[in-house]
């Protein structure tokens, strides 16, 4: 049972960081809050990526002599282009949550709920 | 040469226009590149469609390097089928956007709004085509981007909080699409979607399998808003600017469900559906979606929202096709999702005419206007009969196959519902109706706070749009060798195991 | 920060090494580690701590802000045309083999192309959401002032 744990505990470190970004965007009512919460539940992502792709006693992927065992270069170069969308979103987030504060002068999701609906 | 490049060019040519429309000057320039490309892309897509009508597949190797570890472009019935929707609706709203968008968009963003517009079609388009399935992400991440951005110009500012609130919900939808796909890669070493199909069948009882499966489905689920994840929809499409409810309304929530089709036919394969409780899942979601979704439609005051609202309600028409999993309801959701883009287009676009001529969307503010504008009522009354589908219009033909499945598999209750649906669709389309023609005119003009209030009918560049869709409503409701020929076509191969 | 001495001349003497840097990531891609993502990224970063020392307004000066979104716009042309350059040469789209004489010749050119498309792009997005979340805030307190 042990072994089993201390076997999978780059999954046990990913689940925790996901579980924590994931409870942050549902829980948090401030709106750059819920886009740091994003940004931590995608980087949980990004690990799962990185740890599958690694081969046992693999070497760098970088062609050598001798070298024969290598880990997968493949999900790194997937979750580069994951890594820049993740980039894109939170600008693109972050811009949104400027303009809303222009326009409600608060970030609180409550009170933009309130402002909408006294309207 | 050209025509072994079709199925590629489909994709790079909005986004060889999407930079190119960014850099020009603010004027028409923008909008008519944007509009030829549009044309180009739909003559493309007919003839792809022609191409593989007959029940063949185009391959096309990105790169040169042949699948599964290049990317592959892979053209059959079922995406030739959404590709052909995606961009004729793009086709149809671009020439309808000039006016449109002059009204609703500051003059210095036309040219970024287009390239947007263009961005978001080619990942639409991208979407349906490729056959590889972290490629599928990446074009998934550039319509939504795009579309978060396009919503965002809405005139009022509760636009930036349904662009907010869709940023959020589309992104863990995407992000658990990834993990779904994570998962998978790291069972089976491979992201082509064929070479999954065929490594899948023996990991079918692998607990890692299922995980991804499920990931991948509440991921979509979020992206088509299926009920309950629909949250983000009706004000997105209420508060978006009149053309991109109409692009959106009838192609993106579309594209999600094709991938849907997609993921769970010819990836994960109707046996792996059939030992877990998917299919029961869709079908009660569906069915409660379907009651709850359209009388919440028949209360709101918001002619755009009681139309999103209907759109939930008939999205769950798409996946009760897939919940019942045979022949026919496949064939029923296929042909749904072709003629509830035309009539949500039609209607969209003829409640965009109204909102264009008096600047507002309160169902409160348009009363009396149909004997101002009879053929934007007209267009509301066919694309409304065809929403509830009355015979001679499109919806008809879809509901039909529907009802047809669930009678065949002896859902008795599924018939039911969607006659009960149609019913409430009858009140709620009644609704606008009434209060276009029957309510007499306030005539002392203080309904509408702005002053561009004129009671007269709409320019011809909305009316001419709008009216195609409308006829394409009536003409796919009486031939329907397009829709159902293909669909049945599609049906053959994404079911292999039913012929 | 324009009185703080130390961090202007540290940052003088980085910024031309940070240049150097990128232009070797971007050149370098195609045999090691590296790439457009990573120079363009690099890139910027030189540029907004030279804005975050000296200022945006001399930043603005280095690159203006109208010829970012050309540049970001040219990136994606000269990936895209490299693909469209590479079918018009009788190859698949972005098959970089036909375009030279020689199937390895023609993968080297390609590759350097796409990501000097990639790296140009990456580099010139950066800048404008550094420049576009820099300028709201000063906008806000001109109004206010």
């Amino acid at each position: 049972m042990m072994e089993y744990i201390a076997g999978h505990y780059n999954y046990w470190l990913i689940i925790i960081i996901m579980m924590a970004g994931f409870y942050t965007v549902i829980s948090r009512g401030n709106l750059v809050k819920k886009i740091a919460g994003l940004n931590i539940f995608q980087v949980s992502v990004f690990l799962l990526y990185i740890s599958i792709s690694n081969v046992k006693d693999g070497a760098v992927p970088i062609i050598e002599e001798g070298v024969t065992l290598y880990s997968n270069p493949l999900p790194h170069v997937l979750i580069l282009t994951a890594i820049v969308v993740g980039v894109a979103t939170t600008a693109l987030g972050l811009a949104l949550v400027i303009r809303i504060k222009e326009a409600y002068g608060t970030i609180e999701e409550d009170d933009i709920h309130n402002q909408d609906q006294s309207l | 040469m050209i025509e072994n490049h079709l199925s590629l060019l489909i994709v790079v040519l909005p986004l060889l226009a999407a930079p190119i429309v960014a850099v020009l000057p603010n004027g028409r320039m923008p909008w008519s590149i944007s509009t030829l490309v549009s044309w180009a892309v739909f003559a493309m897509a007919c003839i792809q469609l022609i191409n593989v009508s007959t029940g063949s597949v185009i391959s096309y190797e990105l790169g040169g390097w042949a699948p599964p570890w290049g990317i592959e472009y892979r053209i059959d019935a079922a995406n030739a089928l959404v590709a052909l929707i995606v961009s004729g609706i793009a086709a149809v709203t671009l020439p309808y956007a000039l006016k449109s968008v002059e009204q609703e968009i500051p003059k210095h963003q036309h040219s970024l709004f287009y390239a947007a517009f263009m961005l978001c079609f080619t990942g639409l388009l991208g979407i349906t085509l490729t056959g590889d399935i972290f490629n599928l992400f990446v074009f998934l991440e550039i319509s939504s981007l795009s579309s978060y951005a396009l919503i965002s110009l809405g005139k009022q500012r509760q636009a930036l909080t349904a662009s907010y609130q869709y940023l959020i919900m589309g992104t863990i939808g995407a992000t658990f699409f990834i993990i779904g796909v994570g998962l998978l890669y790291a069972m089976t070493g491979t992201l082509n979607m064929m070479d999954l199909s065929q490594r899948l069948p023996e990991l079918y009882e692998h607990r890692t399998i299922h995980t991804a499966f499920a990931f991948i489905m509440v991921g979509f689920a979020l992206k088509l808003a299926l009920f309950p994840l629909h949250l983000w929809l009706p004000n997105a499409y209420t508060y978006a600017p009149t053309v991109v409810t109409v692009f959106l309304a009838a192609t993106a929530t579309k594209v999600a469900v094709y991938v849907m089709l997609r993921v769970i036919f010819s990836v994960f394969g109707f046996t792996f559906i059939e030992d877990t409780p998917t299919d029961e899942l869709f079908m009660i979601l569906c069915v409660v979606g379907i009651l709850m979704m359209s009388f919440y439609a028949i209360y709101q005051q918001d002619a755009k929202r009681l139309l999103a609202y209907s759109s939930v309600a008939q999205i769950g028409y798409m996946m009760l096709g897939i919940g019942i999993g045979s022949a026919l309801g496949i064939t029923a959701t296929l042909v749904h999702l072709f003629n509830h883009a035309l009539m949500k287009g039609a209607l969209f676009m003829a409640i965009g005419a109204i909102v264009y001529q008096i600047g507002s969307s309160r169902i409160e503010h348009m009363q009396g206007l149909g004997k101002h504008m009879p053929w934007t009522f007209a267009a509301i009354v066919i694309g409304g009969l065809s929403l509830i589908g009355v015979p001679g219009t499109a919806g008809f033909i879809s509901k039909w196959y529907l009802v047809l499945a669930a009678i065949e598999k002896q859902h008795w209750l599924i018939v039911i519902v969607i006659l009960a649906g149609s019913l409430l669709a009858v009140i709620y389309v009644w609704k606008l109706v009434e209060v276009l023609y029957f309510k007499p005119a306030d005539e002392s003009g203080q309904t509408v706070s702005n002053q561009l209030t004129s009671r007269k009918e709409a320019p011809l560049m909305l009316l001419i749009p709008t009216w195609i869709l409308v006829v394409a409503n009536v003409y796919f409701g009486f031939n329907t060798e397009l829709t159902v020929g293909t669909a049945e076509q599609a049906v053959k191969l994404l079911l292999p195991s039913m012929n | 920060m324009k009185h703080n001495l130390i961090l202007r001349v540290v940052s003088k003497f980085l910024i031309p090494l940070i240049f150097l840097f990128a232009l070797y990531v971007q050149f370098h891609g195609d045999f090691g580690p590296g790439g457009g993502f990573q120079a363009g990224v690099i890139f910027s970063a030189a540029i907004i701590l030279y804005a975050l020392v000296f200022g945006v307004d001399s930043a603005k000066q280095v690159i203006p802000p109208s010829i970012l979104l050309f540049l970001a716009s040219l990136g994606v042309l000269i990936y895209a045309g490299t693909g469209v350059a590479s079918l018009m040469m009788g190859g698949n789209y972005l098959e970089y083999g036909v375009l030279a004489s020689t199937q390895l010749a023609g993968q080297h050119i390609g590759i350097l192309l796409i990501e000097l498309g990639v790296g140009i792009t990456v580099m010139a997005v950066m800048l404008i959401m550094f420049f576009a979340f820099a300028e709201r805030g000063r906008q806000q307190e001109d109004k206010k002032s």
